[in-house]
């Protein structure tokens, strides 16, 4: 947890001890502490219940109103307390986060209410703890989902028109909201009206009525009305259509339009007709045009403009489709088992109804659904047996899904939408909290006022001492790997040999490591023992102690960054006794044989840098 | 299309069963202990009592039952090192601040190791450093608990070094090493070879002063 490790800091120091016994080199100097580290009692009153805390808790999240330098605006010298005019009872869970580092949202508040207290305190919601996060994530979506609706349900009531909108605009919206207009809601009903005329006549002339004079034969009322049931058609179809290409041509996108489901709809309600009037009388394709006349049933879907239920209901349909299908695979399972046995059962029976597999499908299906018409009966015993076994597993089959569709449908679909959105959405939380928390764990480090950063960057310093060795990045280190060949050369010139690093690509100002070999007159020296030049690479970045953008920050490795303008590179050499040099027991004299300086800097400067950590 | 894959998607739904052990987790947290008082503390330590006091509230907050497991001090001290595996070198730690040897450190132990690596005189520390190397606490330090140790400190440091951990560099460092504590050069180091072979060495005494007195 990053607010206790500012705490253990003096314990990593301490452990630190053990590292001196095997240290290579002579640890440098710790960072001066500039102020005394004494911790304070903070007061802060919000609508006058006073909370006190250290300034230490408040100071664990330095990107946030508390943490950082903002709640100065709110400080009240008179009587030496922060005051905040918010809700004191939300103000609880806030120094609880701070307190305890796990944001929990109180189940009784209104979503609403803490998610401003949230935004005022600077708090990103995603911090909020697993216990709570997914009440949270529910109660807001609940929330946003009712003020769409209200939203919705307000433009489409009478909010007044833009001043200049076209006459498509306003042909468009009075479609759409016929309550907007007198013409609107004429046109509305009038369409209405011959959507059910339709409908009725389609039902009407199949009715058989009186024969005509002189013929026994009933007439279906089509036939005999015949002109008077083609005007009646036409006349819808005019409206339909006319209706139609009015919408088209009001529409603010044609292409969506078109591709809408009321749109198909009216398309494929017309559209019979227009191919009646094309084809000829013949004979031949009567019989597919007549087909072509069941699609007129269609007009009435038409309704669903006019009725909210059956969108609803459509609506509902289409959203329940998984378990409709799962109902469907199920009997379709039971069916063709049950088919199969009982064609086999019966084969034997002479002149019996089950033909084949397929027609044993009807029987099936009849007797699953205990509808059971009679028309085909088992005559075996056998037969017999199956038949009332898949009547009663029909029963099974059927009762029992249809209720548990009907009440697992809402439960399900959003909890599989829940689900998925949450699986999609987990990957991009998990990365915003971790940057979240890299970038409070890191401006944390950075200790702005007490030096308690330096401190931590100092006992990285020490570790590298300890083992003589730096660290580095990715990048450097892979560069190295490949250029490792061409790097050292030793000789045994007491002459101060200068090598050159090939790691040019990434940072081409980064200053050249030299390497330089003390005298040593005797054993050969390994490659480790080759002395360097440390160098120390401080890079000073951009963000600012006071800023508040850490969550914004780049996690950084300890040392380069090549896209900072301005670093300082200071180089210091420090002598250490080579490696494998038996008879080489003098202690190095510390002598400082050059400094190498920078063009930029001219000592070594501490500076703020980032370091990666959780 | 959406009906078949709907239908599929039922069936592959797995149920997965959750066990019971949450009941395990409470019964640890149930353990708790509290310190001895801050005087008696103030008296056997070299701290004062605000410093106590700090300390004792991080630690606290960190370890709300009063001791700590090795788990989380591992996990403290990795926080510290964010580049290589500091685990195993906390292994060594730890044991070296538990002085009871029964598998947790309470704050009296963490504050006697932090007195005497802060405060202590230079013979105290580095006796404190010689237990530390001692991993089987026989008195004797031999070339294999010192690999061990130095294998633990460069691991800290990571893979992406520079220059590149080539060769068995951990082995040389030993060797270095013992070269210089290996006075009588019978394989092992004892606390006097350790104690005379580090005052001798200027610049880790230098160091040690570096040390001195940080909070």
């Amino acid at each position: 947890m990053a607010a206790g490790v500012a705490t253990w800091l003096p314990f990593a120091r301490a452990a630190a001890v053990g590292w001196l016994p095997l240290a290579k080199k002579i640890m440098p100097k710790p960072p001066v502490d500039k102020k005394s580290r004494n911790d304070e009692i903070l007061f802060v009153n919000v609508s006058g219940l006073r909370f006190q805390t250290w300034k230490n808790t408040l100071d664990r999240y330095p990107d946030t109103l508390l943490g950082s330098s903002e709640k100065e605006f709110f400080y009240n010298e008179d009587t030496q307390e922060y005051f905040f005019d918010r809700d004191p009872e939300m103000f609880r869970h806030i120094l609880n986060f701070y307190r305890t580092g796990k944001l929990h949202y109180p189940r009784q508040e209104c979503i609403q209410a803490f998610d401003e207290e949230l935004a005022f305190y600077g708090i990103v919601p995603d911090i909020i703890g697993d216990c709570c996060m997914e009440e949270y994530r529910d109660r807001k979506k609940e929330n946003q989902e009712r003020l769409a609706e209200d939203t919705e349900a307000e433009m489409a009531t009478d909010t007044p028109l833009p001043p200049h909108s076209t006459h498509r605009e306003r042909l468009w919206r009075a479609f759409e909201n016929p309550h907007t207009s007198t013409m609107a809601l004429v046109f509305y009903y009038v369409t209405g009206f011959f959507i059910a005329v339709s409908v009725i006549a389609n039902v009407v002339e199949t009715v058989p009525c009186r024969p005509l004079k002189g013929s026994k034969k009933d007439l279906p009322c089509g036939e005999k009305y015949s002109l008077a049931f083609f005007c009646m058609d036409t006349a819808c179809v005019l409206i339909f259509t006319f209706e139609y290409l009015m919408r088209l041509f009001a529409a603010p996108s044609r292409c969506k339009f078109m591709r809408s489901v009321m749109s198909v709809i009216d398309v494929v309600a017309i559209m019979p007709y227009y191919i009646g009037l094309v084809m000829p009388e013949n004979e031949d394709v009567s019989g597919a045009f007549v087909t072509l006349r069941v699609f007129r049933v269609f007009r009435i879907f038409k309704f669903s403009r006019h009725s909210q239920g059956l969108r609803i209901l459509g609506y509902t349909l289409k959203s329940c489709a998984s378990e409709l299908g799962f109902l469907l695979f199920s009997l379709t399972m039971a069916i063709i088992i049950f088919a199969t046995v009982m064609f086999y059962a019966e084969k034997g029976t002479k002149g019996t109804n089950f033909t084949s597999i397929p027609a044993s499908f009807w029987y099936t299906i009849v007797t699953m659904t205990t509808l059971g018409y009679g028309d085909m009966v088992p005559n075996t015993i056998a037969g017999k047996i199956f038949g009332s076994i898949c009547s009663l597993s029909g029963v099974l089959v059927i009762a029992l899904p249809v209720p548990v569709i009907v009440s697992n449908f809402s439960r399900i679909y959003h909890q599989n939408q829940r689900a998925d959105k949450m699986r999609a959405q987990q990957k991009v939380r998990l990365a915003r909290i971790r940057l979240a928390k890299k970038g409070t764990t890191n401006a944390f480090l950075q200790y702005k006022e007490e030096g308690g950063f330096h401190i931590h960057n100092h006992l990285l310093h020490c570790l590298e001492k300890t083992t003589n060795h730096e660290f580095t990045d990715e990048l450097t280190f892979s560069e190295m790997c490949m250029t490792e060949s061409v790097g050292y050369r030793t000789s045994r010139s007491t002459s101060i040999s200068s090598q050159q690093g090939e790691l040019t690509s990434c940072c081409p100002r980064r200053a050249k490591r030299r390497a330089i070999r003390l005298a040593n007159s005797t054993a050969s020296v390994s490659r480790d023992s080759v002395q360097e030049l440390d160098t120390l690479q401080v890079h000073k970045t951009s963000a600012g102690p006071q800023s508040r953008s850490s969550l914004n920050a780049r996690t950084e490795d300890l040392k380069l960054n090549c896209e900072d303008r301005d670093f300082t590179a200071a180089i210091i050499s420090i002598p250490t006794p080579p490696a494998n040099t038996p008879d080489d027991s003098l202690p190095p004299s510390p002598a400082i044989p050059g400094i190498l300086r920078n063009s930029r800097t001219s000592s070594y400067i501490h500076e703020t840098v980032k370091i990666s950590s959780l | 299309m959406g009906v078949v894959f709907g239908t599929f998607s039922m069936h592959t739904k797995q149920v997965t069963f959750r066990t019971d052990n949450v009941d395990d987790e409470l019964e640890m947290t149930m353990v708790c202990h509290r310190p001895e008082g801050l005087e008696q503390l103030e008296a056997q330590t070299n701290f004062t009592k605000q410093e106590l006091q700090v300390l004792y509230r991080g630690f606290k907050n960190e370890c709300p039952s009063g001791v700590v497991n090795e788990e989380t001090f591992k996990h403290i001290y990795a926080q510290f090192f964010p580049h290589g595996d500091a685990s195993t070198y906390a292994h060594y730690l730890f044991n070296a601040f538990d002085t009871r040897n029964d598998g947790s450190i309470k704050f009296e132990d963490f504050v006697m190791g932090l007195s005497t690596l802060l405060r202590g005189t230079v013979r105290e520390k580095l006796e404190w450093t010689f237990h530390l190397y001692d991993i089987n606490r026989d008195g004797f330090i031999n070339k294999e608990e010192m690999t061990e140790i130095v294998r633990a400190i460069y691991d800290m440091m990571g893979k992406y070094t520079y220059p590149a951990l080539k060769g068995d560099v951990p082995k040389q460092h030993v060797d270095v090493f013992f070269e210089k504590m290996d006075k009588n050069k019978d394989g092992v180091v004892t606390l006097e070879e350790f104690v005379l072979a580090c005052q001798e060495d200027e610049n880790m005494m230098r160091s040690m002063q570096l040390f001195e007195n940080v909070m």
